[in-house]
């Protein structure tokens, strides 16, 4: 919705500029006459701690920087898209964003953002690995590759679960260096289905991103480049992840279809109350699982498992500069300081989330064995960035094909044969229109 | 006893309405482990006011609240001021201008407004209205009164002309006739011309959203959004205080005007 909106709104540019834009006047920055520069910074943190994570830091910048004043102002992931497009449009963009690489690509190719290469201060640049860097890296519209934000949150898919459950289930308690394969997920899983309880709830509402973000555990790309053409490919290593999950609904009986059509955090009450041992979820999840586990409850955090690699697709939070910045120079100083080592893993342990800087990855504050932090940690390390990042047309295939066809087939109304030849024939109707 | 199945009916359906505010009230209630219950139940076990110490310590619900009431007092009142008379003008006076503004009135309903929302924001800018209550009162008055304008028309034309007539046979000029004989009766038709406008200001997010920059200026509906995360995931707990909090006004608001709303719809049923 969020981005049917946001392409709505563009698709009025034309529209907007037979309106008139006018002045180019932001009217509320100076820096010319010894008054201080004023820069807007749109957060998205919304969890308590990390709010006030951000608020700490943009505090200490503006008491070490009285010449260069930040405004903290606090968005919401559901709206940024279009607030951001109108304010782009409008010209009265905030100096500096949060938002996530997905969005990025779009804004980029419209000029909307500051290319940051060869900008960036070099203690930053090599501070974040190049994996990362990836994700924030897109075409500028010309045909010439930029880097259009600074990656600084991940996250990882990994296990939440059942301390007991598993224990009474004797189960191997695999750890960051010795994970679980998908084999012996599914044992595990079957070992601990008994009575009322499931070994596995899959949260399967928006299944598109999990199910491609883990298929690169089997080499799945489900995207294929020849010649400058992007095309959907579903082959033996797309299949693998599908057909593991739908075996342990279908097949083992595992996992407890009627956890399908949940949202991430739905299965939390059916896991506290042992109804469900086990669940893939993303980091971030811990946080509620901390915050809402009823007194005594015992839980751990198992590593991501691993197939044929043990890598997973990623996507980044980022902070960008916008294009239109009357003080890029200066956007782009604040940014540094915010993204330094220390303050990335501050930010990462208020959003429950992986940073990308090296330096914070090892931050104690981060990588102690309380909530599971060390494990979570660890798993960036296997994080490249997702195949589907780059390819134009992906959210319409998500939206329009994918997620209809995903979800036919985690209810077993379709084969897996039939949700393929579905997702390429289909899927390539789309890719074709954005290739014309 | 023939009545028992109206009651009956009628407690139904104040159930079915009631339903969401009672939830919103016991989840505010709860402490974060219950709300994670498989068994959820309807009076929290260990009742806490936890949720609305962290809605209120952590934004700043009462400014807001304070500005959204401003903005949505200025404009119900705004907007039945300027839809008051051309409404009068619209039922009264036949002829070519009437059919066009009232295909304008419905033209302007369907339009979707995602699709002025940019051209808007640089006219707002060019007037240096971004950014302030007065830009937003004055977004809310241009978007509510089309249908303002159509409510209110639909109450003057209820009102029959031969009061008027009456009026000027004893004596009254049109202008006493409107104020002494029209205005009262049309009394209901701005009351619930002022309740639209005012729910539909207290509640309007998105042109919020696009002309409010700045933290200082932000109205209700901005701060409400800032408890939920990416893929709806909320804290809940402080997300139910707070919008048990924002429907206060509106319930006072309704139950100041609703006798006047009530004897007006009777009044309407029985004049028209």
């Amino acid at each position: 919705m969020r981005i049917k909106s946001a392409l709505a709104a563009v698709a009025v540019v034309a529209l907007a500029a037979a309106c008139g834009s006018g002045g180019g006047d932001t009217g509320d920055s100076s820096g010319g006459s010894g008054e201080p520069v004023k820069l807007d910074f749109l957060s998205l943190a919304w969890q308590k701690e990390s709010v006030e994570a951000n608020k700490a830091i943009v505090e200490e910048w503006n008491k070490a920087n009285p010449e260069i004043q930040v405004t903290y102002v606090q968005g919401s992931w559901d709206n940024v898209n279009d607030q951001l497009v109108t304010s782009f449009e409008g010209g009265d963009a905030p100096d500096v964003f949060h938002d996530d690489s997905p969005a990025l690509a779009g804004f980029a190719s419209k000029g909307y953002l500051l290319d940051l290469k060869d900008k960036l201060p070099a203690s930053l640049q090599n501070d974040i690995p190049q994996a990362a860097w990836d994700t924030v890296t897109f075409d500028d519209g010309s045909g010439d590759q930029g880097v259009f934000g600074v990656p600084f949150l991940q996250e990882s898919q990994v296990i939440i679960a059942n301390k007991k459950l598993l224990t009474e289930a004797g189960v191997r308690m695999p750890t960051p260096a010795e994970p679980w394969t998908w084999n012996e997920f599914a044992d595990a899983s079957k070992k601990l289905t008994k009575g009322d309880t499931y070994g596995v709830a899959w949260p399967m509402k928006s299944p598109v991103n999990k199910v491609l973000n883990l298929a690169l555990n089997f080499d799945g790309t489900f995207f294929q480049t020849a010649g400058g053409k992007t095309t959907v490919k579903v082959g033996p290593e797309e299949k693998a992840v599908l057909q593991r999950i739908h075996d342990q609904l279908y097949k083992d009986k595992t996992a407890d279809p009627a956890a399908l059509g949940m949202g991430t955090a739905d299965p939390l009450p059916g896991f506290f109350a042992d109804k469900y041992a086990m669940l893939p979820v993303g980091v971030y999840l811990r946080q509620q699982v901390a915050e809402q586990a009823p007194d005594g409850f015992e839980w751990v955090t198992l590593p991501p498992l691993k197939g044929t690699t043990s890598n997973q697709g990623a996507v980044s939070q980022t902070l960008s500069v916008s294009a239109d910045s009357e003080h890029q120079e200066q956007a782009i100083q604040f940014m540094s300081f915010f993204l330094n080592g220390k303050n990335q893993a501050r930010l990462a342990k208020g959003d429950w989330l992986l940073p990308t800087s090296q330096e914070a990855a090892s931050d104690p504050s981060i990588t102690g064995q309380e909530d599971g932090w060390d494990v979570a940690t660890a798993s960036a390390k296997d994080l490249v960035v997702a195949p589907f990042l780059k390819v134009n047309g992906y959210d319409e295939w998500k939206s329009k094909v994918a997620t209809p066809v995903l979800q036919e087939f985690f209810a077993n109304k379709v084969t897996l044969d039939e949700a393929a030849k579905r997702l390429v024939e289909e899927g390539n109707e789309v890719l074709e229109r954005y290739q014309r | 006893m023939r009545r028992i199945p109206q009651y009956a009916a009628l407690l139904v359906y104040l159930v079915f309405l009631g339903f969401p505010l009672v939830w919103l009230l016991s989840t505010a209630l709860k402490t974060p482990q219950e709300m994670a219950s498989l068994d959820p139940a309807w009076i929290p076990r260990e009742p806490t006011l936890a949720n609305f110490a962290a809605a209120f310590g952590e934004q700043d619900l009462v400014g807001a609240g304070l500005r959204s009431l401003v903005v949505a007092l200025a404009s119900a009142f705004l907007t039945v001021a300027v839809a008051l008379p051309a409404a009068y003008a619209l039922a009264r006076y036949q002829g070519v201008l009437k059919r066009i503004a009232l295909g304008w009135v419905l033209v302007s309903q369907v339009f979707p407004f995602i699709l002025i929302i940019i051209p808007l924001f640089m006219v707002m800018r060019e007037l240096d209205l971004v950014n302030t209550l007065a830009g937003l009162v004055a977004v809310h008055v241009t978007f509510t009164l089309p249908f303002a304008l159509w409510m209110l028309q639909g109450y003057v034309r209820s009102v029959p002309r031969e009061l008027e007539e009456a009026a000027s046979v004893d004596g009254a000029g049109r202008m006493r006739a409107i104020v002494s004989v029209v205005a009262p009766l049309l009394a209901p038709g701005v009351v619930a011309t002022l309740l639209f406008s005012f729910i539909s200001s207290w509640n309007e997010f998105l042109f919020a959203l696009v002309v409010l920059k700045d933290p200082d200026v932000m109205t209700l509906p901005l701060t409400l959004v800032r408890f939920t995360g990416p893929e709806g995931v909320a804290r809940l707990g402080p997300l139910a205080a707070a919008s048990l909090m924002a429907t206060i006004p509106s319930l006072i608001f309704f139950a100041i005007i609703q006798r006047r709303l009530r004897s007006g719809l009777m009044a309407g049923a029985v004049k028209g």
